[in-house]
């Protein structure tokens, strides 16, 4: 682990921590966010027959730097009318919120923010503050959009949670842990052993797994994509109709925050779907380290399929958006209510009459 | 129950359809042109901005007289003998020097209708197409080759050559009016013997 590398080098275990807890942030989220908002942009626009940004150095690879340059040095434009105190507050708490996820999620075998055993039910509990800080900012904002956007997120992210949860329940069922990093290395070996393929018991109920987990990887990915907000879940920000909804007021750096946050949201749950039901850090094919018997090539390489399996579904995620129109506010209700949900809670009895026969 | 997972699967399988549209798109090479770097053709046969070639323009106001919204202006001044003005591409001889030749091409409407009349075609259409200015004045586009002075020059020649002529064709005509005078005298001298009532005709 590398807590204890950190902890040996420094001595200390507030700066072990301290270093620990920044490391996904500036080694991985920034980073990521870079290159995924260009990515965004560029797949959005071949899917189109366009071109995307193309004038910032080779095919437009600087444009989000140049961007980002842009934003620093933007105005931070406040209304007159607004909470100052909420509306500074909430691009900070939304961020949190969605950085916090990132403690449980295990990168790779030797690094993961918190080895914490409650796992991916904290994950979904300290996502909720991501709720609270739009409400906050939606609300603070005084702005009949802002407001409604703030709402229409609340009443969808806390909907979405329930088939969310009801689909991480059953995978706990079956591996008997919360933590995503005990559940990762349960699926190890080759790509055979995920959750997706039936999980690495062998036998009857292997098989009986597989088209289960199937439906229950299309719920979980379908309702995290409700939750963080994206097309063709993005009623809280739909431009065509409120503007753009909780963020309408904010303009800068605060703006970039909530800009960060979504595509750390982005990946937060494509890896928390991957770690679920594709073996989350875990090699398919088995490891070059272990051929070369280079034991410090493993972690590396662990990193790379996760972060492999993270940007593909990020790349789905977006295909989706430039494939599929935004949903109505009753249609997406009645999607979550009347669809999602029943089908995950007959997956859920299902799963439980297979592990205890 | 079989209606409710008979849609579930029909959303299910039309959104796949849709992806895989967008999923080919990926790959269809993109139509946009880069447009300040690279330029679309254009057609053959464009209507873009006016141009004309003074060299050979002889001055014959035709286009001008096509032009449907007045945005040509030509203003001619006769050349004084003597002056060799060149002779056209198409081997006309130029006798006029054109002092004003204004396009006006904001008010232009690219109707070509004045290319076609041009008997040397010194007027045409290029493929220039941004032409953008700041100031409404920068539209009138000037293509006459001669200086201020020139011009100046050219009109005063003319106009030096007009008096000259018209004083010649006085003196001429004054000498005309003497010598029919002096040949009225002759003729009223030899009337006087002839009894003849028509000099003129005796004249010729």
């Amino acid at each position: 682990m590398i807590y204890d590398w950190l902890y040996n080098l420094t001595g200390s275990e507030m700066i072990a921590i301290g270093i620990q807890s920044l490391l996904p942030l500036y080694l991985f989220i920034l980073p990521f966010a870079l290159v995924a908002v260009l990515l965004e942009r560029k797949v959005a626009a071949h899917m189109q027959d366009r071109l995307g940004p193309m004038r910032v150095g080779y095919h437009g690879l600087l444009q989000t730097i140049a961007d980002i340059l842009k934003l620093l040095q933007k105005e931070d434009t406040v209304a007159a009318d607004i909470d100052k105190k909420f509306f500074d507050l909430s691009p900070l708490l939304v961020f949190a919120g969605s950085y916090a996820a990132f403690a449980a999620i295990p990168f790779s075998g030797a690094f993961m923010g918190s080895n914490i055993d409650l796992g991916i039910i904290y994950i979904i509990a300290v996502t909720g503050l991501v709720v609270a800080g739009i409400l906050m900012g939606g609300w603070a904002s005084n702005n009949k959009y802002s407001l409604l956007g703030a709402m229409r997120a609340a009443a969808q992210i806390i909907s979405f949670e329930i088939p969310t949860l009801l689909i991480v329940i059953t995978v706990i069922m079956i591996t008997g842990t919360m933590n995503l990093y005990t559940m990762s290395e349960w699926q190890t070996g080759y790509f055979w052993n995920w959750l997706i393929m039936g999980g690495p018991d062998l036998g009857i109920t292997k098989i009986l797994f597989i088209p289960l987990m199937v439906i229950s990887f299309l719920i979980i990915f379908l309702s995290t994509l409700a939750e963080v907000n994206r097309t063709p879940f993005d009623i809280p920000e739909a431009e065509s109709e409120i503007v753009a909804g909780y963020h309408t007021e904010y303009s800068g750096m605060k703006f970039a925050m909530f800009f960060l946050a979504e595509y750390a949201n982005m990946f937060a749950v494509s890896a928390i779907v991957s770690a679920l039901f594709f073996g989350g850090y875990q090699s398919p094919f088995g490891y070059l380290g272990n051929l070369l018997e280079i034991s410090w090539l493993i972690p590396i390489e662990q990193f790379f399929w996760f972060t492999a399996k993270g940007v593909f579904f990020v790349l789905v995620q977006m295909w989706l958006r430039w494939t599929l129109p935004r949903f109505r506010v009753d249609q997406l209700m009645s999607f979550c209510w009347k669809y999602l949900i029943p089908i995950s809670f007959v997956i859920l009895l299902l799963v439980g009459l297979i592990t205890v026969l | 129950m079989k209606n409710y997972i008979l849609k579930f699967w029909q959303g299910f399988f039309t959104i796949m359809i849709g992806m895989k549209v967008t999923f080919r798109h990926l790959f269809i090479p993109a139509v946009t042109i880069q447009y300040p770097t690279v330029r679309p053709e254009m057609p053959e046969r464009e209507r873009n901005r006016l141009y004309v070639n003074m060299d050979d323009c002889i001055g014959c106001l035709q286009c001008e007289r096509a032009c449907p919204v007045n945005c040509i202006e030509i203003e001619i001044v006769k050349s004084i003998p003597g002056e060799d003005l060149g002779i056209t591409s198409n081997g006309k001889k130029k006798a006029l020097w054109v002092t004003k030749f204004d396009i006006d091409i904001a008010k232009c409407c690219y109707c070509e209708l004045c290319v076609f009349p041009c008997p040397t075609d010194c007027i045409y259409m290029t493929d220039v197409y941004e032409f953008s200015e700041f100031e409404r004045d920068n539209f009138i586009y000037d293509f006459v080759t001669l200086t201020p002075d020139e011009k100046e020059e050219k009109k005063k020649n003319h106009e030096e050559f007009m008096i000259k002529k018209e004083s010649e064709k006085a003196a001429a005509a004054k000498m005309k009016a003497e010598e029919e005078a002096a040949k009225k005298n002759e003729n009223v001298t030899k009337s006087k013997n002839n009894t003849d009532d028509k000099p003129e005709e005796n004249k010729e």
